[in-house]
């Protein structure tokens, strides 16, 4: 079975190889790429695509590799124990299954998503070496070793905030999501609003690739704010015309929030308009 | 065949491993792609390259291969952007397009290479040099039939270059200049997590295990909280010819500014001599004595030196040799007083290294600073850094 996109996501080929690849010789696959481009949503979409159960494991800076495994919890059981519950015999009780530990007892090959491993302490992936190479790994309070029945496929993000070490590299794949040139763009926007009218998408593009032109941007607009611009167009039933008024005073887009998160962006937006005005 | 191609990947310094291109075999083994070189480059990268800074490097390395052509001159020589920055686009009609005969393919490198040799400034809309918007075979935005498209976007007439030709990653190489947020990310290896101050966290494992060995009796403990305890001292070099550097300098510090919690800066002209300054606007009135500074931060700090170290070697060695007053004893002296207080030290300079070479001065600061200089890039402030925490 092979990957291809869906209905709702657009792959574009070098992606959909790079997933294939990752599944086919069942290795992770690292994805990185510029904020909004849709890395989180591709092992959602792929899991969609392949009807594939789905395992997510959002890192946080406080996140031990151990956790992704299991946890044993201690404080029940010490409450339990004062409480007299018969259940604290038996120590399984009180081993919390992770994410990890999940998709390897899956029945069926299941997805797994570790998101932005990156926000993880520099370790962090050092400790998972074993288990994603080997697809098992020890749990010493069961004196058990969990070995995955089918290899999932294992989807991991990063924002590139720290540099992953080298041993946890060689053994991934890696696909660095390029921004969407403007075909790709359509074809994206058309995915998720069909309906769109063609003069104002094609109105919409061109202000948003300008926009992401301006030299000096702090937070470059990406693929999911121009979704999200396009839909406040379309609730506030915005023309194409009101786009396309380049000349008049309003040389601001409307609804430039959604675009511009920035208050500096905003400010230097507004200036560079000003200045353009001026010229003219 | 791949065990050649793998070598030459080595050999222009790709970090590829034995293993990866097992794993590159394996893929081709189980068919994953068809025949085309297209689909093969594709997968090759995601096999081989675990780091968008280095997709450029593999592009060329490929392109070279591929090719069979030794080296291709525009990609190594790096034509000024400025030269192809599009200001028109002529319009040609069919006639001219026609007329415009074809050149074949050696011959067209050979032209190029010759004439890139030959060419030293920006040009436009002619029909020779490599420019913009002309019918020369070479530049941007203009109209050749079997042109070389250098730099620009194309205008649409698409003529047959490769995916891994076009070097869409150049930017992402690390070896060009930085931005705030990618200075962010170098600082980020100096992050060293401590636990300091009052304890106000709950040290769950520590008070599991000290209440199973008070045999029942709950002993709870706390912990400080966990922080950045890294302290940075940031010496940087103002005025003059560090003018031309200013916005790199800017973006360094705001960068470091927001990732250090303990960072202490001063400014400093070509060399520091017996007093410092906080506030550049006010460096006549309120200056800090060096000796101050040596007595007020402990051992503990990192010192980071910012500066071009371009000066008369007068400036270093001798006293009286400061360009804006007396100084009783020389910038070495002083320099190498401020290493001893802080043995962790660096030279952030930001002229390119190739150059460093041609100024004594720099030579001389390289010496005092035990070859710890190093160019504000991206790959130079990644090497300090680990120069830092060694």
């Amino acid at each position: 079975m092979k990957f291809e996109g869906t209905d709702t996501y657009v792959a574009t080929r070098d992606l959909t190889l790079a997933v294939n690849a990752a599944m086919t010789l069942q290795r992770p696959l690292l994805i990185k790429g510029e904020p909004g481009t849709g890395k989180t949503l591709l092992a959602e979409e792929v899991a969609r695509a392949l009807g594939r159960p789905l395992f997510q494991w959002h890192i946080k800076s406080t996140t031990k590799a151990q956790q992704g495994l299991y946890e044993y919890d201690a404080v029940s059981r010490l409450r339990d124990s004062q409480l007299g519950d018969p259940r604290v015999e038996d120590i399984a009780h009180y081993i919390v299954h992770g994410v990890l530990w999940q998709a390897f007892e899956s029945d069926v090959p299941a997805v797994v998503l570790i998101d932005e491993i990156d926000k993880a302490d520099i370790e962090f992936p050092n400790d998972l070496l074993r288990e994603l190479d080997r697809m098992e790994f020890h749990c010493y309070e069961l004196r058990k070793t969990i070995r995955a029945r089918h290899r999932p496929l294992i989807v991991i993000t990063s924002n590139n905030e720290k540099e992953l070490p080298d041993a946890f590299l060689r053994r991934c794949f890696f696909h660095y999501i390029r921004f969407p040139d403007k075909e790709t763009m359509t074809r994206i926007v058309d995915v998720h609003y069909p309906g769109l009218k063609r003069e104002l998408l094609r109105e919409a593009l061109e202000i948003f690739f300008e926009l992401r032109d301006v030299p000096g941007l702090k937070k470059k607009p990406s693929t999911s704010e121009l979704l999200d611009w396009l839909r406040l167009l379309l609730a506030e039933e915005i023309p194409a015309e009101a786009l396309r008024a380049k000349d008049a005073k309003e040389a601001i887009p409307p609804l430039h929030g959604a675009l511009l998160k920035n208050e500096q962006d905003v400010h230097l937006f507004e200036r560079l308009a000003f200045m353009a005005r001026r010229k003219s | 065949m791949l065990v050649d191609f793998f070598l030459h990947l080595k050999a222009r310094e790709l970090p590829v491993s034995t293993q990866e291109l097992l794993a590159l075999l394996e893929a081709l083994k189980a068919r994953l792609v068809g025949p085309s070189l297209d689909d093969f480059y594709l997968l090759a990268r995601t096999v081989l390259v675990k780091d968008e800074a280095h997709y450029d490097r593999f592009d060329r390395a490929f392109a070279e291969y591929f090719k069979g052509l030794e080296a291709l001159p525009g990609f190594d020589v790096d034509i000024p952007e400025e030269w192809l920055k599009l200001a028109a686009r002529r319009h040609l009609s069919e006639a001219d397009r026609l007329r415009l005969q074809k050149l074949s393919y050696e011959k067209l490198f050979d032209q190029f290479r010759q004439r890139l040799a030959e060419q030293k400034e920006r040009h436009e809309g002619g029909s020779k040099w490599i420019g913009t918007a002309g019918t020369s075979p070479y530049g941007h935005g203009g109209y050749h039939p079997e042109g070389i498209r250098i730099g620009g976007d194309s205008v649409g007439n698409r003529t047959a270059l490769k995916v891994w030709e076009r070097r869409e990653f150049r930017n992402l190489d690390d070896s060009v200049e930085l931005g705030v947020r990618n200075i962010k990310v170098a600082l980020r290896r100096l992050r060293r997590f401590a636990r300091q101050g009052a304890a106000t966290e709950l040290d769950l494992d520590g008070t599991i295990a000290g209440t199973a060995r008070n045999g029942g009796w709950l002993d709870l403990h706390l912990r400080p909280e966990r922080h950045n305890a890294v302290k940075v001292l940031l010496f940087l070099d103002i005025g003059g010819s560090m003018d031309d550097h200013i916005r790199t300098c800017e973006e360094l510090f705001s960068a470091a500014r927001a990732e250090f919690k303990h960072l202490e800066h001063f400014y400093f002209h070509n060399c520091v001599y017996e007093g410092v300054w906080k506030d550049n606007r006010r460096r006549h009135d309120e200056r800090t004595a060096t000796w101050d500074v040596i007595h007020t931060y402990g051992p503990d700090y990192k010192l980071i030196f910012v500066g071009d170290a371009s000066m008369s070697p007068y400036e270093i060695d001798r006293p009286g040799g400061s360009v804006e007053h007396w100084n009783d004893e020389p910038g070495a002296l002083w320099i190498s007083r401020l290493l001893k207080t802080w043995p962790k030290a660096i030279w952030l300079n930001p002229l390119p290294e190739a150059h460093w070479h041609y100024t004594p001065s720099i030579r001389r600061l390289r010496e005092l600073f035990g070859e710890r200089m190093f160019p504000l890039t991206l790959d130079g402030l990644d090497r300090a850094m680990r120069a830092l925490t060694r």
